[in-house]
């Protein structure tokens, strides 16, 4: 019964979103703001498990493929598909839902307890909507440009673990990269990061938004905010796959 | 001003406020006190629309706000500015930047209009240096004044105190409280303040409304308040002996009994 009621506010929330901005130049300022945070800040992050993601694959393809009936290209492939299809867009989101999504949750649990939402209700702001939709719309705007940006580094981690090994040429790895590659799989990767970005953002908002207590409680939705991305980001990953492969 | 008529606000089985009605005039410090959990509180966060109540009217200047939609309430609450109990001052903002926030929202001054209205409120609550600061760099009694500052810089009609005194020393609240009563005089606002503050309700109290258990229990000023027969004020009043032997001297004084313009240094030279 509660996942209902949980449910309904969620959506009530995102409906709330949706009203006539009090300042336009104040919501962009707040919107640039949190791209920032959140394209910016995870950049680092982003860019060091993508590029390793992608050097280990490398690495455990070679070590699985022993046949020497498969071509060493194959592994470029396999590497290649498997950053774009999986790695890139779901094992870098999952980072960036602890990453962002506590930070989301406790920024705004922290602004409820210290009555600093009530203060802009007060002031007349529709905090839903100068709050969490810069977020949500911030989320959607980088976290697919992180994505494109861990594919390109998982690629180039794996070019790099797989020459520098031995276990493949250049030429070998570029000549793998290139073939039977399919322009659709990063349409889908793309389909599956602006999910992601959405599940990323509101659901941790919605958490720190609705925050009742104290710091232990704000706390607690920084945990939950994260668990439940997490828990629906791969539940999205399956449905997605389902129904796009 | 703001009428309040028969207020209600329930929690599940809980009746939190019971049928409240009072009017609260402008250019006065409207003063509510009861004790913890006497529902003060919840009444003035009612007032303020930040809880809806079950039943009731509370008008401001003759409007309902209780029938208000959205946008019509968004409109109202550009006059109202609240000074909350911790501040609520913007952490990731400087002083200058959370006061100039509310003209940022909802005016289309230039930055250097803006910032001489800043230094304009910032100068009314006697503060200087410290536009740059964050919160986390400024006292409690700094944060309170910052926090008057943002309530007053769209020039409101209504300002709303939730305890303004909590956690400030007894010099520091009074400063507060001279300041709150100053600001409502000056710009007539009609101002309601939520206290446990026995030195505001006998400095400020013009106006001053007694909760019990959710209901308005007792209400006049701080010059009647002395003579109160209600027991439950009297006894939440002057809830020491200190306080008490100080209202028995008070009354004696009214009543002529000794000399209220005695010299208490002569007296105390012994």
């Amino acid at each position: 019964m509660r996942i209902f009621t949980e449910t309904g506010r969620f959506l009530l929330m995102l409906r709330g979103m949706f009203s006539k901005p009090e300042n336009a130049k104040v919501y962009w300022k707040e919107f640039m703001h949190q791209c920032s945070d959140i394209g910016i800040g995870s950049l680092g992050i982003v860019m060091i498990i993508s590029f390793f993601i992608g050097a280990v694959s490398a690495l455990q393809t070679a070590y699985q493929l022993v046949s020497p009936i498969i071509p060493k290209s194959t592994i470029a492939q396999i590497v290649r598909d498997t950053v774009i299809l999986e790695f890139a867009p779901t094992l870098v989101c999952i980072v960036l839902a602890g990453v962002v999504g506590s930070k989301i949750a406790s920024e705004l649990g922290n602004m409820r307890v210290s009555e600093q939402i009530d203060a802009l209700e007060i002031m007349g702001i529709n905090t839903k909507s100068y709050l969490v939709m810069p977020k949500i719309v911030a989320a959607l705007v980088t976290i697919p440009m992180l994505v494109v940006i861990a594919g390109t580094l998982g690629i180039l981690g794996g070019r790099i673990a797989g020459v520098s090994t031995g276990i493949m040429s250049a030429a070998d790895f570029h000549k793998g990269l290139l073939g039977n590659f399919l322009p659709y799989n990063v349409f889908f990767a793309l389909v599956k990061a602006y999910v992601f970005a959405f599940i990323i953002s509101s659901i941790p908002a919605y958490f720190g938004y609705h925050v009742q207590g104290g710091a232990l409680e704000i706390g607690r939705a920084g945990t939950k905010a994260v668990v439940v991305s997490c828990i629906l980001i791969l539940f999205a990953d399956y449905i997605i796959s389902a129904l796009l492969l | 001003m703001i009428e309040i008529k028969n207020l209600k606000k329930a929690f599940g089985d809980k009746t939190v406020i019971k049928d409240v009605s009072v009017v609260m005039e402008s250019g006065k410090c409207n003063l509510i006190i009861g004790s913890s959990g006497s529902g003060k509180t919840v009444f003035m966060k009612c007032l303020v629309g930040l809880f809806e109540p079950d039943s009731g009217e509370i008008l401001y200047g003759g409007q309902n706000f209780t029938v208000m939609n959205d946008e019509q309430r968004k409109e109202l609450r550009q006059q109202i500015g609240m000074l909350f109990q911790g501040s609520a001052l913007f952490d990731s903002m400087t002083v200058e930047q959370n006061i100039m926030f509310p003209l940022d929202m909802f005016t289309k001054l230039s930055f250097r209009e803006k910032l001489n209205r800043v230094n304009e409120v910032l100068e009314q609550v006697e503060m200087k240096d410290v536009n740059r600061k964050f919160p986390a760099e400024i006292s409690g009694g700094m944060k309170k004044r910052v926090g008057i500052a943002r309530a007053v810089v769209l020039n409101p009609k209504y300002l709303f105190c939730d305890e303004p005194n909590s956690g400030l020393d007894p010099q520091t609240s009074l400063v507060i409280d001279k300041l709150i009563q100053d600001l409502t005089i000056k710009y007539n606002i009609t101002t309601v303040v939520n206290t446990h503050d026995m030195n505001s309700v006998m400095e400020t109290g013009d106006h001053i409304i007694y909760m019990y258990q959710g209901e308005k229990e007792w209400e006049g000023s701080n010059k009647e308040i002395i003579f109160s027969k209600s027991q439950k004020l009297n006894d939440f009043i002057f809830a020491s002996e200190f306080l008490k032997d100080a209202k028995d001297m008070r009354m004696l004084e009214a009543k002529g009994k000794i000399d209220n313009d005695r010299n208490m240094d002569e007296l105390l030279k012994d």
